[in-house]
């Protein structure tokens, strides 16, 4: 393939030409604002073409020939550092590429319908685009400085759609507190760049990647330590992954989008591309899947007690970024990026639906207003939900399917990626390094895929099924059932596709011990060798075979017990059943085991009396102090020296004649 | 060419004559508008025409006659690849500042305009300046109509600002005159045909040095006066005084302009004059810049009053220029140039935005305001774009100054101590949490007091100010080579000077005959002589 230079621009370009031109026009002609099909059409376009173009791309990409580089124009020149506005085509930035503009194409569809009504129509599209562009400039970069201007682009695109309602307060402070999270990981991100560019001179991919002997041994282990802490805070794992639920304050569309299907898998993207370093360090990769785990199953315990349709499925998005973050860790980097790819399928579907359902229940608190009936419910509270599946049947079929693929269950996507993940932290287990830890984390990872079943069908049984519980629940919604409806064509059609990707995904990583004596070999496997350094499963065939059935008993035991403990509208009861069965352990659940309590209460609170308390006491008292106090000295001095000047010529004489004596006296002794 | 250098430098003056005869109010606006405007005109012609392989050689130089025979003092006045950038975001900021003042400024307009005018002449003088008592004039020249501006147009504190002001930063300048005196001497002695001289070129250049014992205490004297100019934690106190109670136009041009004459003074001075104090000291200059850095950031949190959060920001961010230059390689040091320029567009702006904001309301309190994003979005956009700037968001213009410093500083041989630049990196973190707090309690949530649901948005006027700003930070942010190559060539020729001179230094010193403390000092020299093949052993055993 000759050098695409023209394409790619165009690729960069669009979304960044739809940002300008819906934004400017916005925000300086009033009149412009109302013209919400011109604005919905270009937006859309401006991330579908890109779509049609990467996929024009990949389709005549030649493994065989490498990556290929475009460099537009010298971005920074000075002193032997140079960084070009360049981007490299391969495997891995392709599959990426398509997933972004493919999903975001699909819900820039959805959102027209979605956000029809809001007056600020065109800033969303402006917004979106915009994130289109960063998240492009993330992938498709040739080096780690372009990635990191992606990687804060999206970032900055995050803080602006979290906040877009932002005459909420909640909403404007949710939207701080994710940049200022994500800050936290990038400052580490910023050094772990300057540990590379110390080590080998360059920031550029190729580079770096070909002199990984430059590196000492301290300095892989704190480029790969670091960048993994980059990556725990835009991809929301433990320590850093607080901002995400408090995320969902964004509009529908953009939870889906950004903190689903794409921003939030950017960690995973980096370290894949990076693999080659990190399997140089064992330890980083050790404390990568410790932390994977363990955010996994923490965020699925706490998914378990939530009543919010949003909530659930946020902190189930962490639960499953921490999947993939155990998969790093245990050097599978194609089931990571396998898990990226049908998350992003099956978690977007789950949150347009949830959208779905949202936009039908504030649709009718709208219905309700209106008819002098109360609106005082909370339109994402599952507790006022139940039988949806009536009036909202694409909704619901395209939400089960997904809900399916997320639980694990054959043949769903679902299933083949996590069921490739466990298996390569079992395979660590019986490995040399740590392999009791491994094997713990394996043991992690069964429960918390147990869990993901368990918690994912409680959210869909108590929407979909049994009986609609708002007019029974909240005094004042009588009839309120008369005002669901299934969303309009706009949002159901990418419901639609969404489920059927979900569906069909797994096919691009089949497992090979099962499928590859048919002849289908583990093609996501194949495509991405070049890329990711996977360390091989070390598992005998029945090894494999035994995994796998286990992990199909334990995905079906799970859903079997949500269908018996939350159909016939079993939900306060069967939670209250979980509560006292696990008592105090739940109400750390319920809590969230205290993270944002324990940030405040030993880091941000004491930051801020530090600062408030004792620095600014300390520049205005001591330090402003000294200065006056030298001031007063020298003021002070003066005065009594004025003394001295009285006019009187005959003190002057006197003056005179004891100089003069003292002027003598030093001579003469 | 050297006409026109000069006719630049002296143009704004015009204005001043022009009042004696255009007394109307209007006509002074107009007058002074015209006059910053044909300023920065002048300049482009300078900036096109300048020679970008030999940035290291002061170009359109204009060379009087010594005003002594004895004495090699002169009017010298040119342009390098160190002052070219600074000098033309300073005739840029010219119009920006009279726009600014248009209609917030209702006392006494012709002297008020005429200060502008004069400080636009000083510090143009300064950058231009190549001989140091020509730059010492300049220097001392920019003082005086800052303090008028604050202290006849400040706030309702400004007498109290004005004097700490201008005493702490004389206080630096005589300290800065004796030692510049005593270097004068010196360097006339090295000339042989002179018994003073205050020529850059020749100062700075590689066949004069100075000994360990004078450069130390010169370099400490210099050092200090520019530290209190940028101001370097702990003399810094008299910035948020200033910057808080300066009318908008003054902090602007205090922000902008002023704070760079001593972060510029730095690099022009102290590093290629003294470079075995500069390198000696820089580990402890890194330890200033970098509680800098961090202070001042925590300081600005937690501010009450808009301006003073924007001038203890200055403070955190003047802290990461003082880390580039004092890390001495290519990389860090053009990072701080760049961030130099960097600074004066964010800052400069949202000191305008906080006029914009305080011409309308009179009050400077954030608590007053919340929510004005409704009323004001092209106020609300330009704001969060230059609070992006300086915090330093990649594709503006603050990332590329910071990153360049940090990553520059990371690998510094003279540090030889990654420390610095890693905890200046959680500026970083700071940065945004004082900037979007500053954002969300000005500009987010619902409109808390009834005043400001008829706030009106910004006029033509106003965002016409703005937008230039806004343009360099994109510029600068995707093509910072556009201007990175204009101080390339300089600093790599000047830190190998620096160098070279340095080892020199060292190689002919008789350590046995230096005061006890200077030996020490210097016995065990930084990273850099070393790699540079000086030995240290070779002194010890002779």
């Amino acid at each position: 393939m000759e050098s695409p230079t023209a394409l790619l621009s165009l690729i960069i370009g669009l979304p960044l030409f739809g940002f300008l031109l819906n934004g400017l026009s916005g925000l300086f002609l009033h009149g412009y604002r109302e013209k919400k099909s011109l604005i919905g059409a270009i937006a859309n376009f401006a991330v579908f073409i890109p779509f049609l173009l990467v996929l024009y791309l990949f389709i005549n990409f030649v493994p065989d020939a490498g990556a290929v580089q475009v460099k537009l124009f010298t971005w920074i020149n000075t002193g032997g550092f140079s960084v070009d506005i360049a981007y490299q085509v391969d495997q891995l930035s392709l599959i990426m590429a398509l997933v972004v503009t493919g999903v975001g194409s699909l819900i820039h569809y959805y959102a027209l319908g979605y956000m029809a009504e809001d007056p600020g129509f065109w800033k969303f599209f402006a917004y979106l685009n915009l994130f289109i562009f960063a998240m492009l400039n993330l992938i498709l970069a040739n080096n780690l400085l372009l990635l990191f201007l992606g990687w804060e682009g999206v970032g900055l695109c995050s803080y602006l759609l979290i906040g877009f309602w932002y005459r909420n307060m909640k909403n404007a402070v949710a939207a701080k507190k994710a940049f200022i999270y994500n800050r936290v990981g990038d400052f580490a991100f910023l050094v772990a760049i300057f540990t590379v560019f110390n080590a080998t001179g360059s920031l550029n991919f190729e580079v770096i990647l070909a002199n990984l002997d430059a590196f000492s041994d301290s300095a892989v282990f704190w480029a790969a330590f670091l960048m993994f802490i980059g990556a725990t805070g835009k991809s929301a794992q433990i320590p850093l992954f607080v901002w995400l639920p408090d995320a969902m304050a964004g509009p529908t569309p953009v939870s889906a989008l950004i903190h689903a299907a794409t921003m939030v898998t950017s960690g995973i993207y980096l370290i894949t591309r990076m693999s080659p370093l990190y399997v140089m360090t064992p330890e980083v990769m050790l404390i990568v899947a410790v932390i994977g785990a363990l955010t996994a199953i923490v965020a699925a315990t706490i998914a378990i007690t939530k009543y919010d349709i949003k909530g659930v499925l946020a902190y189930s998005t962490v639960s499953q970024l921490g999947f993939m973050f155990l998969a790093l860790g245990s050097g599978a980097y194609t089931a990571a990026l396998f898990h990226v790819i049908t998350h992003a399928f099956f978690k977007a579907c789950l949150f347009l639906g949830s959208g779905s359902v949202i936009h039908t229940m504030e649709g009718v608190a709208k219905s309700l207003k209106a008819e002098g009936k109360s609106d005082d419910f909370d339109p994402q509270d599952i507790r006022n939900m139940g039988g949806l599946k009536k009036y909202m049947p694409s909704t619901y079929k395209t939400f089960l399917i997904s809900t399916i693929a997320i639980a694990g269950l054959p043949p769903l996507s679902g299933f083949f990626s996590k069921d490739e993940i466990v298996m390569h932290a079992f395979s660590m287990g019986i490995g040399d390094y740590a392999g009791v830890l491994y094997m713990i984390l394996w043991g992690v990872a069964t429960i918390t895929a147990f869990l993901t079943a368990f918690y994912m069908f409680r959210l869909t049984i108590s929407t979909f099924h049994g009986t609609f519980k708002l007019s029974g629940r909240i005094e004042g919604t009588e009839g309120a059932e008369k005002h669901l409806h299934e969303s309009p064509s706009t949002m159901t059609l990418p419901l639609w596709i969404l489920a059927i990707l979900a569906v069909v995904a797994g096919a691009i990583g089949l497992p090979n011990f099962v499928f590859g004596p048919l002849g289908w070999e583990n093609w996501l496997s194949n495509w991405l060798a070049p890329i990711a350094a996977d360390i091989p499963l070390t598992l005998s065939v029945a090894t494999e075979w035994v995994l796998m059935m286990f992990a199909i008993i334990v995905a079906a035991a799970a859903v079997y017990t949500s269908w018996r403990m939350y159909s016939n509208d079993g939900l306060l009861e069967a939670d209250s059943r979980i509560e006292s069965r696990f008592g105090s352990l739940y109400g750390v659940w319920q809590r969230k085991y205290s993270f944002d309590e324990i940030y405040e209460r030993f880091i941000i609170g004491p930051v801020n009396r530090l600062s408030d308390k004792v620095l600014a006491v300390f520049d205005m008292k001591i330090l402003d102090g000294l200065v006056n106090t030298v001031a007063g000295i020298v003021r002070l001095s003066g005065s009594l020296l004025r003394y001295t000047q009285t006019g009187i010529v005959t003190s002057y004489a006197l003056f005179f004649v004891l100089g003069v004596i003292l002027v003598i006296s030093l001579i003469l002794f | 060419m050297e006409f026109l250098l000069n006719l630049t430098i002296y143009f704004p003056l015009a204005g001043v004559l022009a009042f004696l005869f255009f007394r109307n109010d209007n006509a002074v606006k107009w007058i002074s508008l015209i006059v910053t405007t044909i300023t920065f005109l002048l300049s482009l012609p300078l900036f096109f025409g300048f020679d970008i392989a030999g940035s290291s050689v002061p170009q359109y130089v204009t060379e009087g006659l010594a005003i002594f025979p004895a004495m090699d003092v002169k009017y010298l006045v040119g342009l390098d690849g160190l002052s070219l950038l600074l000098f033309m975001l300073t005739t840029l900021f010219g119009p920006i500042v009279v726009l600014a003042s248009w209609n917030s400024i209702n006392k006494s307009l012709i002297g008020y305009y005429s200060m502008l005018l004069i400080l636009q002449t000083a510090s143009l003088g300064v950058f231009a300046a190549l001989d140091l008592v020509v730059f010492y004039v300049f220097f001392e020249l920019s003082l005086i109509p800052m303090y008028f501006l604050i202290g006849i147009w400040g706030g309702s504190d400004r007498i109290r600002a004005t004097v700490k002001f201008f005493i702490y930063t004389l206080v630096g300048s005589l300290i800065m005159l004796v030692a510049l005196l005593y270097l004068g001497f010196h360097a006339g002695a090295a000339t042989e045909a002179y018994t003073f001289t205050s020529d850059w070129r020749f100062i700075s250049g590689p066949e004069y040095t100075i000994g360990l014992v004078e450069q130390t205490w010169m370099f400490l004297a210099f050092a200090l006066a520019f530290c209190i100019k940028v101001p370097l934690f702990p003399f810094h106190t008299w910035l948020p005084y200033a910057h808080t109670e300066a009318p908008t136009a003054g902090s602007v041009v205090l922000a902008a302009i002023m704070l760079k004459l001593g972060t510029y003074g730095l690099v022009r001075i102290c590093m290629p004059i003294f470079p075995n104090a500069f390198a000696e000291f820089a580990p402890f200059m890194a330890v200033l810049a970098v509680i800098g850095i961090v202070y001042g950031a925590l300081v600005a949190m937690v501010q009450k009053d808009m301006k003073r959060l924007v001038a203890y920001s200055s403070v955190s961010h003047l802290g990461f220029v003082v880390l580039g230059i004092f890390a001495f390689n290519t990389i860090a040091v053009q990072g701080a140039i760049i961030q130099m320029v960097n600074h004066g567009l964010s800052t400069g702006a949202l000191f305008l935005l906080v006029g914009m904001i305080y011409d309308r309301r009179h009050t400077r309190e954030i608590a007053d305001y919340g929510g004005i994003a409704k009323v004001m979005p092209v106020m609300a956009t330009l704001f969060l774009i230059s609070s992006l700037a300086s915090i330093g968001l990649p594709g503006l213009n603050g990332f590329i100054g910071e990153f360049l410093i940090l990553n520059g500083s990371f690998s510094s041989e003279l540090y030889s101590n990654k420390t610095f630049a890693v905890i200046a990196t959680t500026g970083v973190i700071l940065a945004a949490v004082y900037m979007l707090w500053l954002y969300q309690r000005l500009m987010l949530g619902p409109i808390t007091k009834e005043e400001n649901n008829s706030l009106t948005d910004l006029n033509k006027r106003e965002i016409g100010l703005l937008v230039p700003l806004i343009i360099f930070m994109v510029w600068i942010g995707i093509r910072p080579v556009d201007y990175t190559k204009y101080s390339e060539e300089w600093v790599e020729n000047f830190i190998t000077v620096s160098e070279e001179k340095g080892l020199m230094v060292l190689q002919n010193t008789e350590f046995e005959s230096l005061p006890d403390w200077t030996a020490a000092l210097y016995k065990q020299p930084s990273q850099s002589w070393i790699v540079d093949g000086y030995s240290p052993a070779d002194k010890q055993n002779p």
